[in-house]
């Protein structure tokens, strides 16, 4: 079973617009709503304070991976760790992959994450509307089964 | 149900395996099978469906309950239920994310 969320998005902008705004920290923290301490490097840890309404008492990190130019940009870290009951750093992290291809109209941006199958699942949150991805279209497929067969 | 911490986090590992992913589809919504009905049609040996079968069991997608002579097993939506949600909520976070990085790169 394909255990990785997977997205993909036209984006009306050259590669490297995407690239900046990817991976510089301060851009990065614009869009993604994390103040960030410093530059992304490779192999070291990023860290900052969350700035989303709501979450700002959240600090944010990821160990930045690959940062190969306008091409991949990887982190991994522990996806929306946002109990703070709950210490994330025991929990083997999940990879996050953005890739860029340049297109007629401006940049394919590729987003996966992978290795969620090593989280513990008993993080209880609030749950959401069903979304695209491999994981989740194969949840659905099985939740589809469900329903078609009370 | 009351799955154990560990047993939760192993859903994911469970069903990451395309056999029993297919048992999983199989049991899901239906009544009770015994391993020789699961493995009807299979090229499976019991043994082998009986190993799949426990790993699932071992992280609550699907239990056994004896009939006679004969172990039957059935599905528990509860785990995957607990992993959709919590999939469904990172994936609707990185929606929002790009969402916003679309309209950051775009203006």
């Amino acid at each position: 079973m394909n255990n990785q969320i997977e997205k993909r998005i036209e984006l009306k902008a050259p590669v490297s617009r995407v690239w900046r705004a990817l991976t510089d920290y301060r851009e990065f923290g614009e869009w993604f709503r994390v103040k960030l301490d410093g530059p992304f490097v490779p192999g070291q840890v990023a860290r900052g304070q969350v700035t989303y309404p709501g979450y700002e008492h959240i600090k944010w990190e990821a160990v930045v991976q690959k940062m190969e130019p306008e091409r991949l940009f990887s982190f991994t870290w522990h996806p929306y760790s946002i109990d703070p009951k709950i210490d994330y750093s025991k929990e083997t992290p999940t990879l996050v992959e953005f890739r860029l291809e340049k297109t007629t109209s401006g940049t394919l941006l590729l987003l996966t994450e992978s290795g969620f199958d090593k989280i513990p699942s008993d993080r209880r949150l609030e749950a959401f509307r069903m979304n695209d991805g491999g994981w989740t279209e194969q949840m659905k497929n099985i939740d589809n089964h469900v329903s078609q067969t009370p | 149900m009351a799955a154990s911490r560990q047993a939760r986090a192993l859903v994911f590992a469970a069903l990451g395996d395309e056999t029993r992913l297919s048992l999983v589809a199989r049991l899901c919504g239906r009544p009770p099978h015994s391993i020789s009905k699961l493995s009807h049609g299979s090229r499976l040996t019991r043994q082998a469906i009986t190993k799949h079968l426990r790993v699932l069991e071992s992280v609550g997608i699907v239990h056994s309950v004896r009939r006679g002579r004969e172990s039957l097993f059935k599905f528990d939506p509860q785990p995957i239920e607990g992993i959709k949600e919590y999939l469904d909520f990172v994936s609707e976070q990185w929606d929002q994310a790009l969402f916003r990085l679309k309209s950051f790169v775009e203006d």
